[in-house]
C-alpha cells in the first residue's frame, strides 16, 4: 500500500514533475557541522534538462549542498527529491545520479574502460551491453581507442572527459559537477566548458554544477542560485543575476561592479529615484524600503554601464584617471574619484583609443546611461 | 669558490662515513662467514663455504628457521586483519575512548620486548597453558600489532575520499566500495605492513627468548643458544642467508607493490 505511490511515480515520470516543473527539489535543507551551520534553509527547484550553478565563495555552503544532493552528507533537516521521489533518506548508491569532481577521482587501478564501465558493472548490466555503451559514451566525449590506458598516461582534459563519461555512462537522472575546470589551464577551461555544454545539451541531462568562478557560471548556466554563509541569496537567470542582483553581496561577487555614494530622491510604487551629482537614476525600491528621502544609498553600477565624458554636462562624479588595464576587447580604465565607496571606479571602453584619449593624470567626467541600476542601503 | 669546494667534499665525507657506519657491522660479519677456521675473527687468513653447509645442516637452526616461518606467517597476518579493523575504526569513525584505544594499541613501542614476554610467560604459566606456538604467536601478534596498524591508518589517512564516493555515486553498495576500491588502493600498504610485521616478527629475540621452548624456539633464540656454546663462524654464516632472503623479499615487494607509494601516496594517482 505504502508503496503505490513510489511505483506509480517511477512509471510515469513526467506526471510526476510537479506543477511548476521541478525534477529536483531542494526543500528547507539545513546542514550544521559541529555548531557551525553550513547550510541554513537553503531551498531551490531545478528543472527537467537545465544547468542550475550554485555560485558562490569557498565556505558558502555549495558543496555542502551538492554532497547532500548527493547523499554523501545527510541533511540536518529538510528533503530532496528527484524526479518526483523522495530520496533524502535514499543511500547515495541508489540515487542514479553522476557526479564529475574536482580531481576526477578515476580509479588509478583501473584502465578508461573499467572506469567507465564500472557503474554499469554494479548494475549487473549484460557484457555485451557494457561493451556497447562503453564505446557510445567514449564517442561522445571523443576518447575511443583510449580503453586500456590508465588514468596516470591521459592528460588533465582526458582525464575530465574519462570522468563525464563515466558519470553518463550509468545515464543519470541528474548530473553533478564540482568545480569540474578548476584544475585545468586557461585555454583548456573554455574549450571544456563549451564540450560540457554541448554534450549536456545533447543529452538533456539535469545537471547541478558547482563552482566559485562567476564568469563561469554566467557562460554555462540556464540558471543561478548564489550561495553565501550557507543561505541561497538569489536564484535566477544568468542575465537576471546580472543585471537585478537581490542584495549587495549578489551584486559585488557576480562580475565587476562600482560602488558609487548617493542618495535617495523619491520613492515611486516600486521604482525608487536615486540621485548622484546632477543624474538621478531609477532602481527597483524593493531593497531601500524604509529608508527616508534624503537617506544615503549605495548605487551600484556595472563598468560596462559608464562611460568618459568631458567634464560638465550630466556627469555622475569626477575623478582623475588613475591606471589603464588594456584587455584587447576593451580597457579597463580606473578613475580615483572619492564618490565611490573604495575610492576608485572602473570604467570600460570599447573604443581602442581610449587609453590615448584618456591619459593617466587627466581629469575625466563619469556618465551613465542604464536604466538597470540598483541601490542597496549603505552598510553600517 | 675553495671554500665551497671544501664543504661539499667535507658533505661527501660525512655521508660516505654514516653510510660506512650503517653497513659496517653486517659487512664484517659477512665477511666472518667465509672464514675457513673455527673462529669468529677478522680479517679471516682463508675462505671457505664450509659454515655456510654446516648452518644449513644444523638441526637447531632447521627447525628454528621452520617455527619461525609458521609464527610470522600466523603472527603477522593475525595483525594484519587486527590492525587493519582497528585503523578503519580510528580514521572512519569517532568514539568515546578512540585516544584511548589508540594508544593503548601503539603501548607495545613503549614497554620493552622482555616485559611482554614475561608477562605472557607468566600468564601462561598462570593459566596453565602449555609453552605451546599459540603463546608465542599471540605474543608476537602483540609485538608487530603498533607497526600494522601505523602503516594502514596512514595509507588510509592519505587515500582520497572522492574515490570511495564515486564508486558509491556510480551505484556500488558498501561492501562493493570496500573490495573494489577501497582494498585495491590500499594493497601497497597492506602488504607493507604486512612485510614490515614479518620481518620483525622473524627477527624478534628477545620477547622470543621468554616465550618459546626448545620445541617452539624460533632462529633468532636457536642462534642464540648456539652462541652460548659455540664460537665458530656458522652463527656469521647464518647471518648472511638472513640479509640476503630478506632483501630478497623486499625488492620482489617493491617491484610488485612499490613500497615508496606508502610513503608518498600523493604522487600516486
Amino acid at each position: 500500500m505504502l508503496k503505490m505511490p513510489a511505483e506509480s511515480a517511477r512509471g510515469v515520470p513526467a506526471a510526476n514533475a510537479n506543477a511548476d516543473g521541478a525534477f529536483v527539489r531542494i526543500d528547507g535543507v539545513s546542514k550544521h557541522f559541529g555548531d557551525v551551520p553550513a547550510l541554513q534553509d537553503a531551498s531551490v527547484n531545478i528543472r527537467r534538462g537545465e544547468i542550475l550553478t550554485l555560485l558562490g565563495p569557498s565556505g558558502g555552503g555549495k558543496t555542502t549542498l551538492l554532497n547532500v544532493v548527493a547523499g554523501f552528507l545527510a541533511p540536518d533537516i529538510g528533503s530532496i527529491h528527484i524526479d518526483g521521489r523522495p530520496v533524502t533518506d535514499v543511500p547515495p548508491y541508489r540515487r542514479e545520479i553522476g557526479v564529475l569532481f574536482q580531481n576526477y577521482a578515476l580509479f588509478p587501478h583501473m584502465n578508461v574502460a573499467s572506469n567507465v564501465a564500472y557503474g554499469l558493472k554494479m548494475r549487473g548490466t549484460p557484457k555485451a551491453e557494457i561493451q556497447r555503451r562503453l564505446a557510445e559514451v567514449l564517442a561522445l566525449v571523443r576518447l575511443t581507442g583510449y580503453q586500456t590506458r590508465r588514468p596516470r598516461q591521459l592528460s588533465g582534459g582526458q582525464q575530465q572527459r574519462v570522468a563525464l563519461a563515466r558519470a553518463l555512462a550509468i545515464s543519470p537522472k541528474v548530473l553533478l559537477l564540482d568545480e569540474p575546470f578548476s584544475a585545468l589551464d586557461k585555454n583548456l577551461r573554455g574549450s571544456m566548458q563549451l564540450e560540457l555544454k554541448d554534450i549536456q545539451r545533447k543529452l538533456g541531462v539535469t545537471t547541478i554544477f558547482v563552482t566559485h568562478d562567476q564568469s563561469e557560471a554566467l557562460s554555462l548556466s540556464d540558471r543561478i542560485a548564489v550561495l553565501s554563509e550557507g543561505r541561497i541569496r538569489q536564484v535566477g537567470t544568468p542575465d537576471a543575476i546580472y543585471r537585478r542582483p537581490a542584495d549587495r553581496f549578489v551584486a559585488g561577487f557576480v562580475g565587476d561592479v562600482n560602488v558609487l555614494r548617493a542618495e535617495l530622491v523619491r520613492v515611486e510604487g516600486e521604482t525608487a529615484f536615486v540621485g548622484l551629482g546632477v543624474a538621478t537614476l531609477a532602481v527597483p525600491a524593493e531593497p531601500l524600503r524604509g529608508l527616508s528621502q534624503g537617506a544615503p544609498v549605495d548605487l551600484f553600477l556595472r563598468p560596462e554601464q559608464l562611460h568618459l565624458t568631458a567634464r560638465g554636462g550630466t556627469s555622475l562624479c569626477e575623478g582623475v584617471i588613475a591606471a589603464h588595464s588594456y584587455q584587447g576587447g576593451h580597457v579597463d580604465i580606473h578613475i580615483a574619484s572619492e564618490a565611490a565607496v573604495s575610492g576608485r571606479i572602473l570604467v570600460r571602453q570599447t573604443q581602442s583609443d581610449a587609453a590615448a584619449h584618456w591619459p593617466v593624470g587627466a581629469e575625466g567626467a563619469i556618465g551613465c546611461e542604464t536604466q538597470e541600476a540598483v541601490a542597496f542601503p549603505p552598510e553600517p | 669558490m675553495d671554500s665551497c669546494g671544501a664543504l661539499r667534499a667535507i658533505g661527501v665525507a660525512i655521508v660516505a662515513i654514516t653510510l660506512a657506519f650503517v653497513l659496517l657491522p653486517a659487512l664484517v660479519v659477512a665477511i666472518a662467514a667465509f672464514n675457513a677456521r673455527a673462529v669468529l675473527a677478522f680479517p679471516p687468513d682463508a675462505l671457505s663455504l664450509r659454515w655456510f653447509a654446516k648452518a644449513l645442516a644444523y638441526d637447531d637452526f632447521r627447525v628454528g628457521f621452520h617455527n619461525g616461518l609458521i609464527v610470522t606467517a600466523f603472527a603477522s597476518s593475525i595483525a594484519l586483519v587486527v590492525g587493519s579493523a582497528f585503523a578503519f575504526a580510528l580514521d572512519r569513525y569517532s568514539f568515546r575512548l578512540k585516544r584511548t584505544i589508540e594508544s593503548v594499541l601503539l603501548a607495545p613501542l613503549v614497554i620493552p620486548h622482555f616485559t611482554i614476554g614475561l608477562g605472557f610467560l607468566i600468564l601462561a604459566a598462570e593459566l596453565g597453558a602449555a609453552r605451546g606456538f599459540a603463546v608465542v604467536i599471540a605474543c608476537h601478534v602483540i609485538l608487530v600489532l603498533p607497526f600494522v596498524l601505523r602503516s594502514v591508518y596512514i595509507s588510509l589517512r592519505n587515500l582520497d575520499q572522492r574515490f570511495e564516493l564515486a564508486a558509491a555515486s556510480l551505484g556500488a553498495p558498501p561492501r562493493r566500495v570496500l573490495t573494489s576500491v577501497t582494498i585495491p588502493l590500499l594493497a601497497p600498504g597492506l602488504v607493507s605492513g604486512w612485510l614490515f610485521a614479518a620481518i620483525l616478527s622473524f627477527n624478534e629475540f628477545t620477547a622470543s627468548l621468554f616465550v618459546t621452548s626448545q620445541r617452539t624456539q624460533t632462529l633468532p633464540v636457536a642462534m642464540y643458544n648456539y652462541v652460548r656454546e659455540y664460537a665458530d663462524p656458522s652463527m656469521a654464516a647464518v647471518s648472511v642467508i638472513y640479509i640476503v632472503a630478506t632483501a630478497a623479499l623486499l625488492t620482489i615487494a617493491n617491484a610488485f607493490f612499490g613500497l615508496g607509494k606508502v610513503l608518498n601516496v600523493e604522487n600516486a594517482r
